[in-house]
């Protein structure tokens, strides 16, 4: 798998947004420990100030930032709570009643915000500068896959140009409807059996070499796809590869989750070109007992024990 | 049904499960009337496979009678008696085209687990593994077989079960060594395990006119049997001498021609310090396998001579000779054996009288004593060369 557009701003945004979560995170729990940690005095009303105006902020831009909803303003958010902090971190430097302990933990504390309001600053720009409202700068993922497929080019070819045909090999589609004029309507089970449906077009295609689709409209989950055909050597049959690019919902915090549960996108499309292979080879999806619904990414994590199904 | 089940490592229990159903169109359930334990279950016992679960049914060798048909089956029917080969096949990838249906393309579903430990998946194999498919096996009272147009063998009535059922896997397992040997006149074959896959090794090699044949093992009643039913010119007990020297001394300094490792991963070795490094690493999963007998046969090969490597390996081996390999003109040819390519022609060479594959068989029980079995068979026990279970 490889991530779209401007790496190193996608990098950087990332991490700040899981920098904010994790930071927030420890404030919300254990604001009386960030307290001692930046030599701040350790009190009701300073937990109560580390809490809520220090960590409920990071976690509400952490998150906003990994969802990809418009990152750019969770971003300058990020900006405005260090200028916050570094005037708070001031006052308790400026505080007379401070010792050299609490004073040099400070002094560190302030070192450490100016550096990441520098990367919050840097990263806003260039995420504001790449024209990245959300997606497209920071969550596309584009996945590859390969498979040759024991049957002539022709035939490979005209069963996926049948859309309807994708939802017998594609596992997470429950039904393709063709709209006619290139048009179609796809509906799909997302992770955590979320239903999406969106309309897609056909943006390309030559006889027996290459088919190509965008979504169009709102689509919930924004993605197209490439696939080549070519004839393998020596009588082979048919090489097929394929690209997707498509932005989950959450983005790559949705991505991250998925694949907890096995749903690791380029597991899916090597394990939907098996079954698109099953499928022109053999009439049918493959099926085991550890594994009832044929090959599929979650499967592999938690299979059935090979013993005969009962539904 | 009555099944063996797989309940974590060296324990085994016979338990009530569903009966299995149709999965998919081309599947045949068979009433398995004979089954047997393969030494190669011992390495699922010994818990060295990964990617087994509990409550697996085990077994890959059985065979019984037709019960029922998918609707796209159409050249068994109910009541046709067959043997079923341990590899799950398609007939239409690649791979099956080529005759090499032991790395089908397409029956296994969990390739993707395969890919992660072997880089590209073999077929899928019943009673053997997730990562192999995650398909019940046969030492049970039925079984689904995929596919079922494609491998099982049908059998005439005349014939015993005892004769035919080592079709589905020892006994092409074995010949499929000496045919990757490509013997020509006057090769020596010398033959790493006396186990059942290594008694039909030498048999099959004597098949294919191997001038003299060598067994190799330290069990005394299996090399007695080596000699006597198999038709082995010579043995060697290794922990009586040394395997290196004696070969040297029947084949005059030369080595045999072809080595055939008939062991696999959890191979024993004379030398003690050497086998404990090797149990140690396996232990920490610093290596999967100890390849003692491997190491020992490219180190006596001729010159230019073939490596046959049919015992199962499951992972990754350490102190690979390769030089000794490299320098020497050595090759190697291995594989889970292609079990549908060799079914009917060795069928004949049965029914032709050339072999009688029942004489490997020292012990008979019933489906419920598999968990004795097992353990019988792993150590040794009542000189124990192989277990045919009956439903």
């Amino acid at each position: 798998m490889s991530v779209g557009s401007s790496d190193g701003t996608r990098r950087l945004v990332d991490g700040l947004g899981w920098f904010s979560l994790g930071l927030g995170s420890a404030q919300l729990v254990a604001p009386g420990v960030m307290n001692r940690l930046v030599g701040a005095d350790d009190d009701a009303v300073s937990r109560a100030v580390q809490r809520w105006l220090g960590g409920a902020r990071e976690v509400a831009a952490g998150v906003g930032i990994e969802l990809r909803r418009r990152p750019v303003r969770w971003l300058w958010a990020r900006v405005a709570g260090d200028v916050l902090d570094l005037t708070m971190l001031g006052a308790v430097l400026g505080s007379p009643r401070r010792g050299r302990g609490g004073r040099r933990r400070a002094v560190v504390a302030t070192a450490a915000v100016v550096g990441v309001t520098v990367a919050d600053v840097v990263a806003a720009v260039r995420l504001s500068r790449d024209g990245g409202e959300g997606d497209k700068a920071v969550g596309g993922i584009d996945v590859k896959g390969y498979i040759t497929v024991n049957r002539p080019v022709g035939v490979v070819f005209a069963y996926w140009q049948d859309v309807e045909n994708l939802p017998r090999f594609m596992a997470h589609l429950q039904s393709v409807r063709s709209l006619g004029g290139g048009r179609s309507r796809w509906r799909a089970a997302g992770p955590a059996g979320v239903e999406v449906e969106w309309d897609a077009e056909i943006s390309g295609e030559r006889i027996d070499e290459f088919i190509a689709w965008r979504s169009v409209g709102a689509a919930s989950v924004d993605n197209s796809g490439e696939v080549e055909f070519r004839a393998a050597p020596g009588g082979r049959g048919t090489e097929i590869r394929v690209r997707l690019t498509y932005h989950p919902p959450a983005g790559k915090l949705g991505a991250t989750v998925a694949k907890l549960f096995g749903e690791a996108p380029e597991q899916q499309v090597r394990d939907d070109l098996r079954r698109f292979k099953q499928v022109l080879e053999t009439g049918e999806v493959v099926r085991s007992e550890g594994s009832p619904e044929g090959p599929r990414a979650r499967r592999q994590v938690f299979q059935r024990p090979a013993q005969p199904v009962t539904s | 049904m009555r099944a063996t089940t797989w309940m974590g490592k060296t324990h085994v229990e016979v338990q009530d499960v569903p009966d299995p159903k149709i999965l998919n169109s081309r599947d045949a359930i068979v009433k398995i009337t004979s089954t047997a334990i393969c030494g190669s279950d011992l390495h699922l016992y010994n818990g060295f496979i990964p990617t087994m679960r509990k409550g697996d049914i085990l077994g890959h060798e059985f065979m019984g009678e037709v019960v029922e048909t998918g609707p796209a089956v159409t050249r068994l029917k109910v009541g046709d008696r067959v043997v079923v080969p341990f590899p799950i096949a398609c007939g239409h990838c690649g791979a099956c085209e080529r005759g090499l249906t032991s790395v089908c393309e397409n029956s296994n579903p969990n390739a993707g687990m395969a890919e992660k430990i072997m880089g590209r998946s073999p077929c899928g194999i019943f009673g053997y593994s997730h990562m192999l498919g995650g398909y019940p096996g046969g030492q049970a009272e039925y079984a689904r077989v995929p596919f079922a147009d494609v491998g099982p063998l049908k059998i005439d009535d005349g014939i015993p079960d005892e004769q035919v059922l080592f079709l589905s896997d020892i006994l092409p397992t074995g010949y499929m060594g000496a045919d990757m040997c490509d013997l020509t006149p006057g090769d020596v074959v010398a033959v790493w395990g006396a186990g059942p896959v290594g008694q039909f090794a030498i048999a099959s090699a004597r098949l294919l006119g191997a001038e003299r044949v060598i067994a190799i093992d330290r069990f005394g009643y299996r090399l007695q049997m080596a000699k006597d039913k198999a038709g082995a010119t010579d043995v060697i007990n290794y922990e009586e001498t040394s395997v290196l020297e004696t070969l040297d001394e029947l084949t005059a300094g030369r080595g045999p021609d072809a080595c055939i490792d008939a062991v696999g991963m959890e191979s024993h070795i004379d030398v003690g310090p050497l086998h404990a490094y090797d149990r140690a690493k396996q232990v920490v999963r610093a290596e999967t396998d100890r390849p003692h007998a491997l190491r020992e046969a490219i180190m006596a090969c001729a010159n230019g001579g073939v490596i046959s490597v049919i015992g199962v390996y499951g992972g990754f081996v350490d102190k690979f000779p390769m030089g000794p390999f490299m320098n020497r003109s050595l090759r190697m040819r291995t594989g889970q054996c292609h079990v549908h390519r060799y079914m009917a022609p060795l069928l004949q060479r049965i029914q032709a009288g050339q072999i009688d594959p029942s004489f490997v068989i020292t012990h008979r029980m019933t489906l419920q004593d598999a968990p004795r079995g097992y353990q019988m068979f792993r150590d040794k026990q009542d000189d124990c060369e192989k277990i045919v279970l009956s439903p």
